[in-house]
């Protein structure tokens, strides 16, 4: 275990940037390319105490832009973690009970192996090099995590949107090994819709001309104009009209009235500007179209023959889905057609949607039913299995 | 935890311990839960309303939402042991539909409903020639989610229809009681006030 290595310096020298597992040439994690890694790294963070029968184990699983600092201050901007308000001491994720894991993905850049880190085999920034990857292959690598950590069984893993994929897959892939998952504002697959955006993103990135077709890093750029325009149209899809009307409508920035300028004048624009500019920050551009390259792969029932309900088959996994009314980037209906594949294949599931304006955001903000329904779920797995 | 509604207590009475159970239309989950409780059972819901279905899972309960007029069919073959619908066939749109895939779904399936063959219906009926409002039957005829009231007689038409066999006929009271009865007697019919039914599948032979 070492410290997980960051592509650009901490703002913090003194920040918690938790740990890290370099796995040897003889632990090669095999990807679904057909390439494989050798080594590799994976960065991780966790909180609360793993109990003597290493029974309370619960791993988080990341969205697309997340790491592994749930419930830890961000070693680059210093902000709280993404899942504070869920994960923490008497929390609904309730880390007096349990040991959280949140790992950094594979294809990341907060410490695990990337495109922004250096090819042992080359000594170069990997670049385009480094091989794409799948949510399975980021599966397969917490796998590899959970056995370093000594830990047979996860009492859950949770997730919310791509994180969400990784729920599912895990219980998919490692059935035996996962007692009860909790996928949020997810889906089975990735929609033509969302595959869409995600292009949008990637062409946006790949037109910066301080791209250089991925190999920046030596240049001492970034494509910081192309991955803000990625994240100003994915955070559009991120939230809901009507929260979008209800919090900016067609305010302006200055309220001496338009300007005739193609400047911001709306409230809208400046807070997408501010979103893009500031993920900039702390996000490395490739890392950002490997991933989303993942999500658009992820379709669990091509791998089972079309059949959704196939993957699930013989599942002793207790499933937990929750929604949320107003996702449009990974619907209500979407969160559903999962449930029934589980109930179709005789397996445990609930589901749950929940009412709310704020989009596909809600799963990360301040959402009582949904914290309720954490809390209630997990507690119930929790004394089935007779963890404390 | 609360008391059990009664017919649910009557319901819960008839579960063996530790049953694979399909409660549809489960509500708020009380007699899921207290079947977990006191009788060990491995159960699931399937609630039509969503206000229902977190206040469910918060509980702890296995619970999904969704429409027992759309989605039974969803449900895999012989995978529970019991299958319960306590008040809720009157109120579905194809009852008949609904109760093939109970039976199919279901080893057992355990059906309660109110009896519109009760004498205080008829009588009202016949007394004030306008629909019927009981004890259980309370709502106006126009706002009443109970759009397929059938009697006792009529239910024992329709489990031929479907094939089924009766294992075990009982009248209700809305205060609980029940007694053992002859489904097919004229009497039971005037009688009962609600009935719960026991049923199985007569084409899937007694070894399944």
């Amino acid at each position: 275990m070492s410290d997980p290595v960051f592509l650009r310096p901490l703002t913090a020298p003194d920040a918690d940037k938790g740990q890290a597992v370099v796995f040897g040439p003889d632990r090669a994690l095999l990807l679904d390319s057909g390439r494989s890694l050798a080594p590799w790294t994976i960065a991780y963070k966790t909180y609360g105490t793993l109990n003597a029968a290493r029974s309370n184990a619960v791993l988080i699983c990341h969205a697309l832009t997340g790491d592994q600092f749930v419930a830890s201050s961000h070693p680059v901007t210093g902000k709280p973690g993404w899942w504070e308000i869920m994960v923490g001491p008497g929390k609904p994720i309730d880390t007096n009970r349990l040991f959280v894991i949140s790992s950094n993905v594979i294809g990341g850049c907060m410490g695990s192996s990337g495109p922004a880190e250096t090819d042992p085999a080359t000594g170069e920034t990997y670049g385009l090099s480094f091989p794409l990857i799948t949510i399975r292959d980021m599966v397969r690598a917490q796998a590899m995590l959970i056995d370093h950590l000594g830990i047979d069984k996860l009492l859950s893993v949770i997730g919310g949107s791509m994180g969400g994929m990784q729920a599912l897959q895990w219980a998919v892939s490692y059935p035996e090994r996962v007692v009860s998952a909790m996928p949020i504002a997810c889906a089975a697959r990735h929609s033509a819709q969302n595959i869409a955006f995600h292009e949008v993103g990637r062409q946006a990135i790949m037109a910066d001309p301080d791209w250089y077709g991925g190999s920046y890093y030596s240049r001492g750029t970034q494509p910081s104009k192309g991955l803000a325009v990625a994240r100003m149209a994915a955070h559009i899809t991120y939230l809901s009209e009507p929260a979008l009307q209800r919090k900016f409508g067609r305010t302006l920035q200055n309220k001496g009235g338009i300007s005739f300028l193609f400047a911001p004048d709306f409230q809208v624009e400046s807070y997408l500007h501010h979103q893009g500019m500031s993920f900039v920050d702390r996000f490395d551009a490739n890392s950002y179209l490997y991933i989303t390259r993942a999500m658009d792969y992820f379709d669990l029932a091509a791998d089972h023959g079309g059949i959704l309900a196939e993957a699930f088959r013989g599942a002793k996994t207790r499933f937990c889905i929750i929604s949320f009314s107003s996702d449009w980037l990974f619907p209500t209906a979407e969160n559903k057609r999962v449930a029934h594949a589980i109930n179709a294949a005789a397996g445990n599931v609930s589901f749950v949607d929940i009412k709310s304006d704020r989009g596909h955001d809600a799963f990360l903000l301040d959402e009582p039913e949904m914290f309720a329904t954490v809390r209630g779920f997990l507690n119930s797995v929790a004394v089935s299995e007779g963890v404390a | 935890m609360m008391a059990l509604r009664p017919d649910l207590a009557a319901i819960a009475e008839m579960i063996p311990k530790g049953a694979r159970v399909l409660d549809v239309g489960c509500g708020d989950g009380a007699l899921l839960e207290h079947l977990s409780q006191t009788k060990n059972v491995d159960g699931r819901g399937l609630e039509l309303s969503q206000h229902n279905v977190n206040a469910c899972v918060a509980r702890g309960l296995s619970v999904i939402q969704g429409d027992a007029d759309t989605d039974l069919g969803e449900y895999p073959s012989q995978v529970f042991d019991l299958v319960i619908l306590s008040q809720t066939i009157q109120a579905t749109w194809e009852p008949k539909t609904v109760l093939g895939h109970l039976l199919r779904i279901g080893r057992h399936v355990v059906i309660s409903f109110p009896n519109f063959g009760h004498w205080k219906v008829r009588l009202s009926l016949l007394a004030h020639g306008r629909m019927p409002r009981t004890q259980t039957l309370a709502d106006e005829w126009y706002d009443t989610p109970n759009i397929h009231l059938c009697t006792i007689a009529d239910f024992v038409d329709l489990t031929q229809t479907c094939g089924a066999e009766i294992e075990q006929a009982l009248a209700l009271t809305p205060e609980g009681t029940t007694r053992s009865m002859e489904a097919r007697a004229w009497l039971p019919n005037l009688l009962a006030e609600g009935a719960i039914f026991v049923l199985r599948a007569n084409n899937m032979g007694s070894g399944i």
